[in-house]
């Protein structure tokens, strides 16, 4: 899987109450939910996706809540895939079982300037920042995980594994 | 050394026993049987849409889903209505034995433990972030997603990577007025909101020894606030009694071996710990109550999940007797369950808050989230003893929250500043 996307860059501690504010909370809709996406952090958010599909993080992105409207928020806005110096627990199981990539690398987080091009490889486990061109090697994450994403997400995974 | 014989923590010990293992390695992933699955009015309805993908029909247990309606119930909007309607129809349709309806239902974290649901040894998932709380219990207990609770509410079992744990060792005494709540400020203040990232944090030592059990609930529930998967401590006499009228002693304690190896260990020494208050916008931020004294404030909330406990009304209650809240204040006063209202009430505590000048309000996360109840204007400042304040956490995105524990925000409204008891009594 290969994604070729912009970055939206963010600093250390994006919380999950400006990610999608409570007060959203009322619906399980996504497109609703997208339309208030990051609206405690970044106003021109809205504008920025449109152009630009990768967050580029720091410290402990998601942190607080457990809300899964955080990270469905961000994926019916459009987003690829996250790229973090490091997540939140919780916020990086809710991506992860709704099929959206999260990607902890603090080289690749610390590098990455706000609008580069970036090429993400999930296969061969490489970040490129194609603007500034270099390459980064991503962890690759647990074989368990890794089978939850191949079935885009831990319902499906788990559909397949009850059939089994 | 084989790694069956190896010295292990309470989280290895109590994940190992739930999936039918003697020893799990720091860093594995683990497929485990969980007790108790739970969820709310926010975080219940996907995880009930999730729960009809997979195809179970039916939840794995009926007694060990446990539904709360709290966030925004009573229902606080049209929509909020709607998703209270859907968690309710789908627990008559399961027949859940543990719903709590409005009336019976209190704050998630406070209602189980109260009514003994939530034991020693268990292995606990909810989709709230705070379901930490239960491991105060002796409990492994974490919060999750709303798939992670449809997948557990189907099969019974979840996917956890075995924790490291960090240690906290607390020492010396604890001067007047100090709880938890001070304990863990000063805590996440010391090693940051993301200092125990995924770790399991275990709270011993001589200060917690006699620490009440109130105050022990509040520091497990705010180990997420560092990040913590868990935050346990160890069952003891404490312990015991807490439970003696909430079970039949048919639960299995565990213990971190004497020899088992720490990731950390931290040596706090308590003697001169102070009053803290979180200035915004992060858990970390603890400073000293008293050096804030400048601090403005135009609302109070005593309540949450993380004091809205008999201790913190107790606290609350001795400071605002005979006292009237600041006229700029507006002072909310939330009992956490309706025992805790009604125990409140028994003792006097709610006369004397509405005699200060203080609305009482039935329980509900409310304005904790910024849902209702306490929502902020623009430009508004509150102390509020809840555990989270991020940007806009309760309302405006340019209101400002200073979390404290519940003598900093009683005597903080009787001043109309961030004060400590001492200046107002």
């Amino acid at each position: 899987m290969i994604i070729r996307e912009k970055a939206i860059k963010y600093g250390d501690n994006v919380d999950t109450d400006v990610i999608i504010p409570a007060r959203y909370l009322n619906t399980t809709e996504d497109r609703e939910l997208a339309s208030h996406c990051f609206e405690g952090l970044d106003k021109d958010f809205k504008e920025k996706v449109n152009e630009r599909k990768i967050i580029v993080a720091g410290n402990n992105f998601g942190c607080g809540s457990s809300r899964e409207h955080a990270p469905l928020s961000i994926k019916a806005s459009g987003v690829k895939a996250i790229i973090a110096s490091s997540f939140a627990r919780i916020f990086f199981r809710n991506a992860i079982n709704i099929g959206l990539p999260v990607i902890a690398s603090s080289q690749a987080s610390d590098f990455i300037q706000d609008g580069d091009e970036l090429e993400i490889d999930l296969n061969k486990g490489e970040i490129t920042d194609v603007t500034r061109d270099k390459i980064f090697n991503i962890n690759p994450l647990p074989e368990f995980i890794q089978g939850i994403i191949r079935s885009g997400g831990y319902v499906k995974f788990t559909k397949e594994n009850i059939r089994k | 050394m084989s790694d069956k014989n190896k010295p292990q923590t309470i989280a290895q010990k109590i994940l190992a026993y739930h999936c039918g293992r003697d020893h799990v390695s720091e860093g594995e992933i683990v497929n485990a049987d969980v007790d108790i699955v739970l969820g709310n009015d926010i975080t219940m309805p996907i995880a009930i849409e999730e729960f009809d993908k997979i195809g179970t029909g039916r939840v794995f247990n009926k007694e060990k889903v446990v539904i709360v309606p709290d966030h925004f119930a009573p229902n606080k909007d049209i929509k909020s209505a709607q998703q209270c309607k859907f968690i309710r129809e789908f627990a008559r349709e399961q027949d859940i034995k543990n719903y709590f309806e409005v009336g019976k239902m209190g704050i998630e974290h406070a209602l189980l433990p109260e009514l003994g649901l939530v034991l020693p040894g268990n292995l606990v998932v909810g989709a709230d972030s705070h379901t930490c709380t239960y491991g105060a219990l002796g409990a492994a207990s974490t919060g999750v997603g709303s798939t992670d609770v449809a997948v557990a509410m189907a099969t019974s079992r979840l996917w956890f990577m075995v924790p490291k744990t960090i240690k906290f060792i607390y020492s010396g005494s604890l001067k007047k007025w100090i709880t938890g709540k001070d304990l863990i400020l000063y805590t996440i203040g010391l090693i940051g909101v993301d200092g125990a990232l995924y770790r399991s944090m275990e709270f011993v030592g001589p200060v917690i020894e006699k620490l009440s059990m109130d105050s022990r609930f509040t520091m497990s529930n705010m180990a997420i606030e560092a990040g913590g998967k868990f935050g346990i401590f160890e069952v003891d006499g404490t312990t015991e009694e807490f439970l003696k009228s909430r079970s039949n002693g048919n639960y299995k304690i565990f213990k971190s071996d004497p020899d088992v190896e720490y990731e950390k260990i931290y040596n706090i020494n308590c003697s001169n710990i102070e009053l803290q208050v979180a200035a915004p916008h992060l858990p970390s931020n603890a400073r000293n109550a008293r050096n804030l004294s400048n601090v403005t404030i135009d609302q109070v909330v005593i309540g949450s999940c993380t004091n809205g406990r008999m201790e913190d009304l107790r606290i609350a209650a001795e400071i605002l007797n005979g006292r009237k809240v600041d006229g700029n204040v507006r002072t909310i006063i939330i009992p956490a369950t309706q025992n805790i209202y009604l125990e409140a009430l028994k003792k006097g505590y709610i006369e004397i808050f509405i005699n200060s000048g203080c609305a009482v309000s039935t329980p509900t996360c409310g304005p904790c989230l910024g849902g209702h109840m306490g929502v902020l204007a623009e430009g508004e400042r509150a102390v509020s003893t809840t555990n989270r304040n991020f940007v806009g956490r309760m309302g405006h995105p340019k209101s400002e929250v200073y979390l404290s524990g519940p003598a900093v925000a009683a005597a903080s409204a009787v001043a109309g500043r961030i004060a400590t008891p001492e200046e107002v009594m």
